[in-house]
């Protein structure tokens, strides 16, 4: 069973990052999937790889982190300036950042536009699905000789 | 007349005392993406001597190693470096990963806490450095967590940052997508291995150092 737990920015909106990455790592630690609003900035995400080499052992052999949030290309210059002040009094929440445990997410694969997570667990096939066997054809030339022998 | 010798004995004064600087470049990137294939092929270019070993198995460098006065000249312009290859920053390490290359278990947990060591390291040398080349794997998808938050720091730190897909003699290799993932970045595309497209390497390394 995936768990996801759901980390509103209001959670840790309050800690420095030390206190951050310790709330986060703890959760992973946990075999749960963090899905946190908004992201973590540069130096968080360094202190996190460097707080999760410090940690990794046998049962815990680090994280896959993956983040994605909107491009802001396009944007006017008078929105681009509300935005940036929203950001300045609420904090950057735009995004969404994953965090999951390696011993259970294989690969995190990002593109421009998606988010692909391929886990380690082996998911099983519910009884009322049957699968239809197919049996292999014979060659057209062994058909004709089995004909011929009929006859 | 006053004035020019004032600033004559300067000049001579600050050259005899003054420490030559070195620019400090450092190599940065994910585990396996050429990093110390492209430094040794700098130094035997310019000192004429490796700076490590290189190898199959991820984490081969697992501490930074640096060599000091690298004299490295183009077009007229010479500027002395201290090179400085860093181990592969990653988020996890499975020791297990490791014994897929017939390690033992007990050299593969060592080299696993090796490598747990120097990424915390490599991190730690990030502030010091005057320059950074990101090493990326041209076959690989550059759209990876790692690759963002180096570059992203890099950015944080106001670090001048060139990035460079390695790996171009290989099938597989996409320059075109590194580009399109970092298009604020200039990013050349070269096979250490092979010692291919070298030469815009320095060019856009001068040009960046301005």
């Amino acid at each position: 069973m995936l768990t996801l737990q759901f980390v509103p920015y209001a959670d840790i909106e309050h800690l420095d990052a030390q206190g951050r990455i310790a709330k986060l790592l703890s959760i992973v630690k946990d075999d749960k999937i963090v899905l946190m609003q908004g992201r973590l900035r540069p130096e968080e995400e360094t202190l996190l790889i460097q707080r999760t080499m410090e940690q990794i052992a046998d049962e815990f052999k680090g994280v896959e982190i993956c983040t994605i949030f909107p491009q802001e290309k396009d944007l006017q210059f008078l929105k681009r300036i509300k935005k940036e002040m929203v950001k300045a009094i609420l904090g950057n929440r735009d995004g969404i950042t994953i965090i999951g445990p390696a011993n259970i997410v294989k690969e995190i694969k990002r593109d421009i536009n998606k988010i692909e997570l391929f886990t380690k667990t082996t998911i099983s096939r519910p009884s009322n699905i049957r699968v239809k066997r197919r049996t292999a054809k014979k060659p057209a030339r062994r058909r004709a000789k089995a004909r011929r022998r009929r006859r | 007349m006053i004035r020019f010798l004032k600033d004559f004995t300067k000049r001579v004064l600050a050259q005899l005392f003054q420490k030559k600087k070195h620019i400090k470049l450092g190599f940065y990137g994910p585990p396996n993406s050429g990093k110390t294939t492209i430094c040794n092929r700098i130094c035997k270019d310019w000192l004429g001597e490796k700076i490590g070993t290189v190898s199959k198995i991820p984490h081969e460098t697992r501490e930074v190693v640096m060599k000091e006065k690298v004299n490295i000249k183009h077009k007229n312009r010479e500027l002395t470096f201290n090179i400085i290859d860093t181990p592969g920053i990653a988020t996890k390490i499975d020791y297990e990963d490791f014994m897929k290359y017939k390690m033992s278990a007990r050299a593969s947990k060592d080299r696993a806490k090796e490598a747990t060591k120097g990424v915390i390291e490599a991190i730690k040398w990030l502030d010091d450095m005057d320059c950074v080349v990101v090493v990326l794997d041209s076959t690989l998808n550059p759209y990876s967590q790692v690759n963002i938050t180096i570059i992203g720091n890099l950015a944080a730190r106001d670090i001048p940052v060139l990035v460079v897909g390695n790996k171009t003699d290989l099938k597989k290799s996409n320059v075109k997508k590194i580009e399109n993932a970092f298009p604020q970045y200039d990013v050349v595309g070269v096979s250490a291995e092979k010692g291919s497209n070298m030469e815009e390497f320095y060019e856009s390394l001068f040009k960046l150092l301005k």
